[in-house]
């Protein structure tokens, strides 16, 4: 989770006030601004309107979208709405907010929800649906679903039976970034297993080199980096079917399973030879901030860093992301390389409203034609919709994400602590994780969670 | 009822029609209070401009108010009512007993040391060549906003590690280093981290002491000061027994205020290490309680402790400025 560099909100700021200003100044002339914006003409291609004349004259209607999502990634989502925007007549109003997931709750309980909400958590999906407001999804939607997502993407967006929720993009947790060029120096191989990657850990050590560095601080959320190991390592080590009864409670969070788990992420983490790679000892792995903690990388004092496809963002901008620039990902392995499972997270949208209008534009979202739209308005974002065409893609790292993804082996799970109840998720599991990393051993954390879990 | 403004236009809308209807509000209270003339209607007058301060503290305090203390004896999803659950919840876990801790030295330190380095400082610059400039130096940080020193002071006790090529970027550490020693993570080492952060409050609240202290030091009358000259004593003597006497209801004020202020932080330990690693405190617990932990209940229950150690202080510092008033 937190894939939204925080940087912006300056810039939000600085462009809202100008903008107040500016429509102050054109008040006489009449008409608002609206968020639709008129700027960015990239997206002039036009698209086939066929799908949506079925829902009706649409012209002149409006659909609200509610998201997290905000400068600068906003403009390339505005962007790609504008062929339907053309085809259909209909108006779409963005309205980003950076506490999206807060205000989207306080909205559907005061009945006051936006027509779409763009929801970044199962979890929370899940607290939508259980206001009531929500309305489950139109069955033009739901056939987009069926054929361009596989069904672990499609159980997301379900909700007691009931299919509620497209998915909209996607990110991949389970990658390793390196620097090719070490790679190359030390004659390291990617790893294809996680005992080649141990091994290949051991032989960096032999090389006198830290092979790993982590950071998990990110101000009142930190340790979330660590649960996303853990999961890592519970879906590689008991495979989907246990990771799944494990995020839903079915198994102890002190079970057996878990202790092994969080076990093996500390022969990592834990271990002093291992970690942290030009940062300090296993303690400064918890005051790191997450941001900063794969940057020794390119020093050369650290070899690896686990961390999603959106870490991309916090490279400087002068060096190269790519397999024969100053550094790339690899794919964290399986247990064995037959199986591949992928850790990630994604977005997924969720309608308040059943107009025709918001109906024709949920199905354009879940559509592939909104997908390769999407794909060619910059880098930084990838799907796991089907329909994608790869070539679409600008950056490397976009691709490596989306081959992850369409790979028929591919067992996708969300990432779990976005789907345990809050009080799990976004507290004790972060809290227990970095009391973890400060000295506390695995049996209190995992006891100390499990008895956090609601009753 | 209403439309959540998601533009800025809409927002400015709104913003002009609440403005607009205070304005409505309040011209038709002047217009009812201007045709109520007279002195039988004196009465009534005063009743009608408390009308709306009544109103909204009812509105916006009274209300939520009994709302969070109803609140505070249900479950996590505020629908099964628990008892007393949360409250023993406090008193009871490990987690919610540091926190409480931790409170209890951010109430007992603060205060006083900001009082008394406020006073001392009020003593040592009075009437000397350089006071303006020197009351000038410590007052600066109260001008600042408590999230802005948290960051400054975030960077003062940043963390390198003891390696070559590494150098260290927090002035702390930095002199820990030149001194021979070896850095140390010092927003992480509990409960050192918990000092740390009460010497950013002491460091903001220091300069509003030493103002309010210094300005009641120079209101102390001349005659009793040359009185006490006269009689021959000494710095020690006259600060125990002319200036702390003299200047003590404001004393009480500055410590009460601050105090008050020290209950309810949460910038500080938000800012600096979100109530990690053993610096939580009640009112970081209740929001994190409420809004990340999605537990409303344990939330209420924190709000209603807070309030409630809160009451005493605020009702002796009434009391004291009341004295202070009287003379």
């Amino acid at each position: 989770m937190f894939g939204q560099p925080t940087s912006p909100r300056f810039r939000a700021v600085l462009a809202g006030s100008v903008s107040a200003g500016l429509i102050f100044g054109m008040a006489a002339c009449g008409g608002s601004k609206g968020s639709d914006g008129t700027s960015g003409g990239s997206s002039a291609s036009s698209i086939d309107c066929a799908p949506y004349t079925k829902f009706g004259d649409l012209k002149g209607k409006t659909v609200t979208i509610y998201t997290g999502i905000v400068t600068p990634e906003d403009t390339p989502h505005i962007n790609s709405y504008k062929p339907f925007e053309q085809c259909t007549g209909v108006t779409v109003k963005y309205d980003g907010d950076k506490s999206f997931e807060t205000q989207i709750l306080v909205r559907a309980k005061a009945g006051n929800p936006p027509d779409l909400a763009i929801v970044p958590q199962p979890g929370l999906l899940k607290q939508l649906v259980a206001t009531g407001k929500a309305v489950a999804a139109p069955a033009e939607t739901e056939a987009n679903v069926d054929k361009f997502w596989s069904k672990d993407w499609k159980a997301y967006g379900t909700v007691d039976g009931k299919f509620y929720a497209a998915p909209l993009g996607a990110s991949v947790k389970s990658l390793v970034w390196y620097s090719p060029s070490d790679f190359k120096d030390g004659n390291y191989q990617i790893p294809t297993t996680l005992d080649e990657l141990k091994a290949l850990s051991d032989k960096m050590v032999a090389d006198k080199k830290k092979p790993w560095c982590a950071g998990i601080n990110s101000g009142d959320a930190t340790g979330w980096p660590v649960t996303d190991w853990m999961e890592d390592w519970m879906l590689r080590l008991y495979g989907p079917e246990t990771y799944d009864k494990w995020v839903n409670h079915q198994i102890p969070f002190n079970g057996p399973e878990s202790t092994a788990a969080l076990d093996a992420v500390g022969a990592y983490l834990k271990n002093p030879a291992y970690v942290n790679g030009g940062l300090g000892d296993v303690k400064s792995i918890a005051s790191t901030t997450f941001q900063d903690a794969g940057l020794p990388i390119l020093d050369g004092t650290c070899m690896m860093h686990r961390q999603a496809s959106f870490y991309a963002a916090n490279w400087p901008k002068d060096k190269k992301v790519a397999q024969d620039g100053d550094v790339f990902a690899f794919y964290l392995p399986g247990k064995d390389a037959s199986t591949k499972p992928v850790l990630g997270g994604g977005e997924f949208v969720l309608s308040f409203a059943d107009r025709p209008e918001v109906k024709a534009f949920q199905t354009f979202l879940s559509s592939d034609t909104w997908a390769n739209l999407k794909a060619k308005q910059g880098s930084g974002w990838v799907s796991a919709n089907k329909g994608l065409d790869q070539n679409n893609l600008t950056s490397p790292i976009d691709k490596l994400a989306a081959s992850i993804l369409a790979d028929p082996k591919a067992q996708f799970r969300f990432d779990g602590s976005d789907q345990m109840p809050a009080a799990v998720g976004s507290d004790s599991f972060w809290k227990q994780a970095t009391a973890w990393i400060t000295g506390q051993d695995t049996k209190t954390t995992v006891d100390n969670i499990e008895k956090s879990w609601p009753k | 009822m209403f439309h959540t403004a998601s533009t800025t236009p809409e927002k400015l809308v709104q913003m002009v029609a609440a403005l607009l209807l205070f304005a409505a509000v309040m011209g038709v209270i002047l217009f009812v209070a201007g045709r109520l003339g007279g002195k039988k209607h004196e009465k009534w007058v005063g009743y009608l401009y408390l009308l709306p301060v009544v109103l909204m503290l009812t509105i916006g305090l009274v209300y939520p108010g009994l709302r969070t203390i109803y609140e505070s004896f249900f479950d996590a999803a505020g629908k099964a009512f628990v008892g007393v659950d949360n409250y023993k919840t406090i008193f009871t876990d490990d987690d919610q007993l540091v926190v409480l801790r931790n409170t209890v030295f951010w109430v007992v330190l603060t205060p006083f040391l900001a009082t008394g380095i406020g006073l001392l400082y009020a003593i040592l610059v009075d009437k000397s060549r350089f006071e303006s400039f020197a009351k000038a130096l410590i007052f600066l940080p109260m001008s600042i906003s408590f999230v802005a020193a948290s960051v400054i002071w975030k960077f003062m006790y940043e963390y390198r590690p003891d390696q070559a090529n590494v150098k260290q970027i927090g002035l702390i550490n930095q002199i820990i280093v030149w001194l021979g020693g070896k850095p140390i993570q010092l927003l992480i080492e509990s409960p050192l981290n918990t000092f740390l952060l009460i010497i950013v409050m002491i460091w903001i609240q220091a300069g509003f002491a030493m103002t309010v202290l210094s300005a009641a030091i120079k209101a102390i009358p001349d005659d009793i000061v040359e009185a006490a000259r006269l009689d021959g004593v000494n710095a020690w003597t006259m600060f125990k027994n002319i200036t702390v006497p003299s200047v003590r209801p404001t004393i009480v004020v500055v410590l009460t205020t601050i105090g008050i202020g020290t209950l309810k932080v949460f910038d500080v330990v938000r800012t600096m290490t979100g109530g990690n690693f053993k610096t939580s405190v009640v009112a970081n617990e209740f929001y994190s309680q409420t809004f990340r932990a999605d537990n409303q209940g344990l939330g209420a229950a924190l709000a209603v402790l807070l309030f409630i150690l809160v009451i005493p202080v605020v009702a002796y510092n009434i009391r004291q400025v009341r004295q202070s008033e009287a003379r």
